[in-house]
């Protein structure tokens, strides 16, 4: 039978969450006999080569290219697990939620102050267009599963994806699972 | 101005020996004289009572009827609690602003007029009901409003209204609250008696708390008796602000005498030499009456030093005003607003009765609570157990509103079944009834057998009842936002579960929910209700899961059979930054499942 497949990937994050995974150590060579890497940053995979297992969803939805990823990994993962703060519940890209997009841009690149010269907001036709907020993933698809965090211990990372992968109950010690 | 401004503060200080536990009367002094605070007045306060300007803002911006903005010289609060709704809250208040000339939350440009909504003043027997400064008005119809308005601006007496005669609408005395009674007469009885032989006359008679929880009466007092201590305390919890209910203001209009006796008699009983009743602000039209028997009966000996004649026997109250909120109901919340605090509550234990007002033994007790002690010390114990059930001794007083045709309180006994009283209160037709208020149960037809008891639906007085037709989903999302409104804050669960819940439920009456949204509401609701530091929390998400439970085919009719809904709107969120950048996003459509 052929080993499960996993895709990950990035939104507005700071990639912590990636960090997190490759924090299990030695323990990845028992992960790369359990399954194979589909689409990924880590192996920079960029499209899917067919559909996969499990997706994994580190941040959250700023822009109109996020919208499409996340949906495009919905529609090719039977599970998808959204992990780290930033994917749960926005965290610090969500700051800005507070202020109208125009104002922040305007803040950021015309009226700061370590603008010279008046300043330009960036616009290009390869940048994504920003959303008026940060959302966070379950906002637009379904997630089956949370692994909240700021990032998620590489154990806790570790604990999902084996009961995951072998069908038994899932155990999170206290420390785990505990933030402050 | 200023001047005399600083100068009245500083009266105001001194009349209250500047201590800051009296706090809560200095502001309403203050707030009587000039209606609202300005940072001015706050450094003044703060000045007179050596105190932080943080801490009284901290104060101020906690309760309702204090406020950091100008208000009009006459603030009318009209009450939009569900039962007000459902009576015709929302007309009375458009005619109301058609007359006023300005909307809900704004003041007349001449200063004269505020309106503001608030919270159950204590009327819904008499909805739509509103507060006019302290002035309650009742049964309001949208064409009396104009005159109202009138009489307002021609600065007449608004207690002369027609609208301000208050019905007492007590609709049946029973045998321990409302029957007649001398006072003194239950002060005499236990004064014969020994301060522990009163409290096993009490433990005897199986009396338990009113307001809700049900805890022994006796045994809270001697549990307060047995603590070491210099100084005891009495409080007389009268903050009910259970919407829906308003028994409080009928006993306190028709058997105070009997709710002092009742304190007195716990003095005697514990050991305390003072007592406090803390009165909802609601209420304050009540206090000149309520002052004028307490002086009665320091004339005859019922309060005041060796009362009558049983020597060191002492026995003070004083009536506190509240400020408006709904948290002070809390035996420890309504403590810390004793205190001159605001009313957050406090981590338990240690309970109030080690450690209660001033760091002493306190003996919290409701109202009715009170009157049925005073009884049992009248007519003894086991004449009190043979009324009600075995579990359940004594009476109950239920305020009734919402749809039926004999809307007030009534005294029943326990035990008594849901069937029988909807045909007293005149609400055969219900479909379903709130048994507890906001934070009780929803009870539907199919229980209409069981009975109010402590054993079966214990509840601190609220029952509404809906009649055909209501939109109790609906109706549940309102008791939500209530809750939302008045979570003091202080822990996560309730602060943030309660606005997470409504959100939650919102997804559910727009009919945008699946079974992940009932599945999530419940799960989310037992956090709040294991997780809360108070009863507020504790008892918040009752009106969703207590519907949810008894009335599924609610649920079942609006949630949708699909595996998921998302609330997220492409065209909405990317239409900021298209317009910035003038560009065309990425269509939503080729991606959408």
């Amino acid at each position: 039978m052929a080993k499960p497949l996993i895709a990950t990937q990035h939104l507005t994050s700071c990639f912590g969450c990636h960090m997190s995974i490759l924090d299990i150590d030695d323990r990845i060579l028992k992960l790369a006999k359990m399954v194979d890497f589909d689409r990924s940053p880590i192996n920079d995979i960029k499209e899917f080569t067919w559909p996969v297992d499990i997706g994994i969803i580190e941040g959250g939805v700023s822009n109109d290219e996020h919208v499409e990823i996340l949906k495009d990994f919905r529609k090719n993962c039977k599970v998808l697990i959204g992990i780290g703060s930033c994917a749960v519940a926005n965290s610090v890209p969500s700051m800005r939620n507070t202020v109208p997009l125009k104002e922040c841009l305007e803040e950021a690149y015309l009226n700061g102050p370590t603008i010279v010269d008046g300043g330009i907001i960036p616009n290009d036709e390869d940048i994504p267009i920003l959303l008026d907020k940060v959302y966070p993933l379950h906002e637009v698809v379904k997630i089956d599963y949370f692994l909240p965090g700021c990032p998620p211990s590489a154990d806790t990372i570790w604990n999902a994806l084996v009961a995951l992968l072998t069908g038994k109950e899932l155990e999170f010690p206290y420390e785990l699972i505990k933030y402050d | 101005m200023s001047e005399d401004h600083a100068l009245f503060i500083k009266k105001v200080a001194e009349k209250y020996g500047r201590d800051p536990t009296r706090l809560m009367d200095i502001l309403l002094e203050v707030n009587a004289r000039y209606g609202w605070f300005s940072e001015e007045t706050i450094g003044h306060i703060g000045e007179a009572m050596d105190i932080p300007r943080v801490k009284i803002r901290d104060k101020i911006s906690f309760y309702t009827f204090f406020s950091q903005k100008p208000v009009g010289k006459t603030v009318i609060r009209l009450s939009n609690s569900v039962v007000e709704k459902m009576k015709g809250a929302a007309e009375v208040a458009r005619a109301f602003e058609d007359a006023v000339g300005v909307k809900f939350g704004e003041t007349t440009p001449d200063g004269a007029i505020t309106l503001t909504y608030a919270q159950c003043i204590g009327m819904s027997d008499q909805a739509p009901s509103a507060l006019i400064n302290h002035t309650p008005v009742g049964n309001l119809l949208p064409e009396d409003v104009g005159d109202i308005v009138e009489a307002i601006k021609n600065e007449e007496d608004i207690s002369q209204l027609p609208q301000a005669l208050i019905d007492v609408n007590l609709r049946r005395s029973g045998p321990v609250v409302f029957a007649p009674m001398d006072a003194g007469t239950a002060v005499r009885a236990a004064l014969k008696m020994t301060p522990e032989q009163v409290i096993d006359e009490i433990k005897k008679s199986n009396l338990r708390g009113r307001g809700g929880a049900g805890f022994p009466t006796g045994k809270k007092w001697e549990a307060c008796r047995n603590v070491k201590s210099d100084f005891r305390y009495i409080v007389c919890n009268a903050d009910e602000g259970e919407p829906g209910t308003f028994k409080d203001r009928v006993i306190m209009s028709e058997r105070a005498n009997l709710v002092f006796e009742g304190m007195t008699i716990a003095g005697y009983a514990v050991g305390a030499e003072y007592g406090i009743v803390y009165l909802r602000g609601e209420y304050e039209y009540m206090l000149e009456d309520l002052k004028r028997i307490l002086e009665e009966r320091r004339k005859k000996g019922l309060l005041g030093k060796n009362i009558l004649d049983k020597k060191d026997f002492n026995f003070a109250i004083r009536i506190q005003i509240g400020a408006g909120a709904y948290i002070c109901g809390e035996e420890s919340a309504l403590i810390e607003s004793l205190e001159g605090k605001r009313g957050a509550p406090r981590e338990r234990p240690p309970f109030p009765v080690e450690k209660g007002y001033m760091n002493r033994p306190t003996a919290v007790n409701n109202v009715e609570t009170l009157c049925a002690a005073a009884r049992i010390m009248e007519q003894g114990a086991d004449w009190f157990s043979t009324i009600g059930t075995e579990a359940s001794a004594g009476t109950k007083l239920l305020s009734v509103s919402g749809d039926c045709s004999r809307p007030g309180v009534y005294e029943i006994e326990y035990g008594i079944t849901v069937a029988r009283f909807l045909k007293m209160v005149g609400a055969e037709h219900a479909i379903a009834a709130k048994i507890g208020g906001p934070s009780g149960r929803l009870v539907a037809p199919n229980d209409f057998d069981r009975t109010i008891s402590f054993e079966d639906f214990s509840t601190g007085g609220s029952v509404i009842f809906f009649g055909p037709g209501r939109d109790l989903l609906t109706h549940m999302k309102q008791f939500t936002e209530f809750f939302v409104e008045e979570s003091c804050g202080w822990c996560t669960p309730c602060r943030v579960g309660t606005t997470l819940m409504l959100k939650e439920f919102d997804k559910i009456i727009e009919g945008r929910a699946t079974r992940t949204e009932i599945e999530n509401i419940k799960k989310l609701g037992q956090t709040i209700k294991t997780m809360s530091r108070c009863g507020l929390g504790q008892t918040a998400p009752n009106p969703i899961l207590t519907s949810m439970q008894n009335f599924p085919e609610l649920y079942e009719a609006v949630i949708k059979p699909v595996d998921y809904i998302g609330t997220f709107d492409f065209a909405k969120a990317v239409s900021a930054g298209a317009e910035i950048t003038g560009r065309k996003p990425h269509s939503d459509e080729e991606a959408n499942l």
